[in-house]
C-alpha cells in the first residue's frame, strides 16, 4: 500500500515527536533525516501544528515538539489529514466505476479499503513506538 | 469461534459498591462462583445476559482440567473485575498448534489500569505451558476499543483472511 508523499512525512514527523515528547526538533534535523525537502516538511508541520499534534518552540534552538497524547492519537487521526476516504461522488468518480464491471471490482476494492482503515484506527503511536522499540531490540540482537 | 467480546463506553458510576482497587487484582483460574459477576460484567457490557452460554463456557474450559483449555479472572479483593477464555487449536485452519484467545473483558470502571495487559499475559503464559508460541484472536474490525488493546500488545494481523457468505443469498 502507497502512502501519499505528505502523509508519509507526517507520519514520519509525529512519531520522532512522539518518541521524546520533552524535545525540541528542528524542521532541518527531520528533513535530513528522511532525506527530504526542508521546503517541503515545513508545509506538511506547519499542518500538524494548525491541527494541534504538534507546536512550535520560540527562543534559542526553536524548533518543534510534540503537543498530543501518543496513547489516544492512531495512526488514521493523522493519515486522513492528508489522505481521502470517504468514496469520491460526481465527476470525481473513476471513469467506468459506475458500469456493472466497475461496481464488482468497487466491491473488492471497497473490503481492501475497510481492512485499512480498521488497520490505521486501532494503531495508536503509542502503540506504533512499541513496534518500533520491538524491531530495534530485534535488528541489536541479544546483547 | 466465539468472537471477542465487543465493549461499550466505560460508563459514568458503578453499581453495588465503590469500585475495586485494580491494582490488587490477581489472574486466577476461574471458579463456579465467578458466573454470577462474570454474568453480569459480559451483560453490563454487552446488553445481552446470556447465563447458559456461560455455564457451557464455564464447564468446557472452567472445569476442564486440560491444560490446552484456560477462563481466567481478575480478581480485586474478592470481585471479579475481569476474565480471558482461551484454547490451543490444532491445525485448524490448516495452522499448526496455537493458542486462540475468544473472549476477554475487563469491568468498565477499572480499565486502563493494566489488568487486560495481565489476563492476557496469563492466558499466554498458559499457552507456552501447554507447548506452543504463537496466539491468535479474531474480532470484528468494527471493535476498535478490543482491536487497539489487542495492537498495544503486540499482536499483528495474522496470516488469515475471514469470509463469509450469506447462505439465504445463495442460489
Amino acid at each position: 500500500m502507497k502512502l501519499q508523499k505528505n502523509t508519509r512525512l507526517a507520519l514520519y514527523s509525529v512519531l520522532e515527536f512522539a518518541t521524546d515528547p520533552t524535545r525540541h526538533i528542528s524542521a532541518a534535523e527531520i528533513a535530513d533525516k528522511y532525506d527530504v525537502s526542508p521546503h517541503h516538511l515545513a508545509k506538511v508541520l506547519s499542518e500538524l501544528a494548525r491541527a494541534g499534534l504538534v507546536e512550535s518552540v520560540r527562543g534559542v534552538g526553536g524548533g518543534y515538539r510534540f503537543a498530543g497524547n501518543a496513547r489516544r492519537l492512531t495512526l488514521m487521526d493523522v493519515i486522513e489529514m492528508f489522505e481521502e476516504f470517504a468514496a469520491p461522488e460526481g465527476d470525481r468518480r473513476e471513469p467506468g466505476e459506475r458500469t456493472p464491471v466497475g461496481q464488482a471490482l468497487g466491491t473488492v476494492l471497497s473490503e481492501i479499503d475497510e481492512i485499512a482503515k480498521a488497520t490505521f484506527r486501532s494503531i495508536t503511536l503509542a502503540t506504533m513506538l512499541q513496534l518500533l522499540e520491538r524491531q530495534q531490540r530485534v535488528r541489536r540482537g541479544p546483547q | 469461534m466465539t468472537a471477542t467480546r465487543a465493549a461499550r463506553p466505560a460508563s459514568k458510576g458503578t453499581r453495588g459498591g465503590a469500585p475495586p482497587e485494580p491494582a490488587c487484582a490477581s489472574i486466577r483460574p476461574v471458579r463456579r462462583g465467578d458466573l454470577d459477576p462474570i454474568v453480569a460484567l459480559d451483560a453490563r457490557v454487552t446488553g445481552l445476559e446470556k447465563r447458559a452460554y456461560w455455564e457451557t463456557l464455564y464447564l468446557r474450559y472452567g472445569a476442564s482440567t486440560r491444560a490446552e483449555h484456560q477462563f481466567l479472572v481478575a480478581d480485586a479483593g474478592g470481585r471479579v473485575v475481569g476474565f480471558v477464555i482461551g484454547e490451543v487449536r490444532d491445525w485448524e485452519f490448516g495452522a499448526p498448534p496455537c493458542g486462540w484467545v475468544f473472549a476477554i473483558d475487563v469491568h468498565p470502571d477499572v480499565r486502563l489500569a493494566g489488568i487486560g495487559t495481565r489476563l492476557l499475559e496469563a492466558i499466554c503464559a498458559g499457552f507456552r505451558r501447554a507447548g506452543v508460541s504463537t496466539v491468535r484472536t479474531m474480532l470484528s474490525r468494527d471493535n476498535n476499543l478490543v482491536l487497539s488493546f489487542f495492537r498495544s500488545q503486540g499482536m499483528m494481523t495474522g496470516p488469515f483472511i475471514p469470509l463469509e457468505m450469506d447462505l439465504d443469498a445463495v442460489d
